[in-house]
């Protein structure tokens, strides 16, 4: 076992895990965080996308031990109590989704999306969404979801400013 | 007998036992590069391995392709990651994650033909964590960066418990996923010649950011209109990355005009024997490897004749 410290939704952690600790598996099982799901489990699905340190990456083709000393955030971290984060918004509204199981790793590629481009053209979400397989094929919604949540995002920060 | 492990596994899941995909394994993340090739070497026995981004690594961990009895994580150690420029050659540390080299403004400029290979490797959240070194290290013959480093000459430095040493790109590659390194050795950097003229980096993949079937990167260099040096790597055609020597010669003192690189083209597939497989036959190899090369010196031509 070897003992990791992460940080998961602002929320610190410290754990014993198996080196072989998937971090997927770390934040469903041991943590109980079952938003992140599981796909394909060799990296091409993207459904297991959560953040660290920021950057989207797949959880289900890192390990736990890998994630020590590193800040996660998963879709659970989205919402701000029981205020939607305006892309879960815009998805709902939208109908960025089917059957949801493509969603927290398509909420969360999107939010690093926008993080890096507040503006991006629907081309740009398009090539940047195509990291996510949605097997409903909802795709057209997905983008303009996205892209309704970077207009609410630009408008709540030119308020705030 | 497949569907029925799958559904084993889902009931595990089920009743509440963890499930865990990779074999199991002894792992270190040592902080320095001597501790790591001291690891390396003392589990040897275990078939210890390297792990960098474990983009590669891990999924084949999943499959159980690898079962690595040990893993030794570069991550803690200092002075694997970077990019610097030294004159005429640009250095790029081993545990460089691909996102950064692809987002750096230096890169662009030094080896403009790295940066538009890595975007074609997988999708942001792989290269946000797959590292430049661990793609050249695991040597599928199929990826971009082994192609790139061919073509530009790359030296790959490589540390071990004798000391360092250098490797051309040409003797680096020596088989699928197989490398000039010894067991215990470390790659620690990349170093790419700076090449002055035009570059294209071109690939048919089944789909955007899957693996290439074919892939071709191109150099050329004009003196005026005539094409003074080049040099073409293609992947997907062999065990490991080849260069297209007699290709480069028929260039040189040419135009690269249509008829050239038509020329130029069949002459790099002709003592190319690639094996067919499911996602191509070895005649189709053959034929996107000429397509995509001629695409390729096209682009790479008339971006030379722009540099000027």
């Amino acid at each position: 076992m070897t003992a990791i410290s992460v940080t998961v939704n602002g929320r610190p952690h410290t754990a014993q895990v198996e080196p072989r600790r998937l971090l997927v598996d770390f934040l469903r099982e041991d943590l109980g965080l079952v938003g992140t799901h599981i796909g394909c489990e060799h990296g091409v699905c993207g459904t297991c996308t959560v953040l660290l340190d920021g950057h989207s990456i797949r959880s289900c083709i890192t390990l736990a031990v890998q994630a020590d000393g590193a800040e996660i955030s998963t879709v659970e971290g989205l919402a701000d109590g029981a205020e939607l984060h305006p892309l879960q918004d815009e998805f709902s509204e939208k109908q960025g989704l089917q059957c949801g199981y493509c969603t927290p790793g398509m909420l969360m590629r999107a939010s690093e999306i926008l993080a890096g481009n507040p503006d991006p053209s629907p081309a740009e979400v398009r090539e940047a969404i195509a990291s996510n397989l949605c097997r409903c094929t909802g795709y057209q919604f997905i983008v303009e979801a996205v892209l309704g949540a970077a207009e609410r995002m630009r408008a709540a920060k030119e308020t705030a400013s | 007998m497949a569907a029925g492990t799958r559904g084993g596994q889902h009931r595990e899941c089920a009743l509440g036992r963890s499930p865990l995909k990779p074999p199991p394994f002894d792992y270190a993340a040592p902080t320095t590069l001597d501790e790591a090739i001291g690891l390396l070497a003392e589990h040897a026995g275990a078939e210890a391995r390297v792990l960098a981004g474990g983009q590669s690594l891990i999924p084949m961990m999943n499959f159980r392709l690898a079962k690595p009895g040990y893993l030794v994580d570069l991550r803690r150690v200092a002075g694997l990651a970077g990019i610097r420029r030294e004159g005429d050659t640009l250095v790029i540390g081993a545990m460089t994650r691909m996102a950064e080299v692809e987002r750096s403004p230096e890169v662009a400029v030094a080896a403009p033909l790295l940066t538009e290979a890595i975007g074609l490797v997988a999708h942001v959240p792989v290269r946000n964590s797959g590292t430049v070194g661990g793609s050249l290290a695991h040597a599928d013959p199929a990826a971009e960066l082994p192609a790139v480093a061919l073509a530009l000459d790359a030296e790959l430095v490589a540390a071990g418990p004798g000391g360092t040493r250098t490797i051309p790109a040409g003797e680096f590659f020596t088989g699928p996923y197989g490398t000039a390194l010894a067991p215990e050795e470390i790659l620690t950097e990349v170093r790419l010649p700076v090449w002055p003229g035009g570059h294209a980096f071109t690939e048919f993949s089944r789909i955007h950011a899957n693996f290439a079937v074919v892939a071709v990167a191109a150099l050329v260099d004009a003196d005026g209109d005539r094409i003074r040096r080049a040099s073409v790597a293609l992947a997907g055609v062999g065990p490991t990355p080849v260069r297209a020597h007699a290709a480069e010669r028929a260039l040189l003192g040419t135009s690269g005009d249509a008829e050239a690189i038509r020329g130029a083209a069949q002459l790099a597939v002709a003592d190319l024997s690639p094996a067919g497989d499911l996602h191509a036959s070895a005649e189709t190899r053959l034929t996107l490897a000429q397509v995509y090369l001629r695409r390729g010196l096209e682009l790479a031509v008339s971006r030379a004749r722009n540099e000027r």
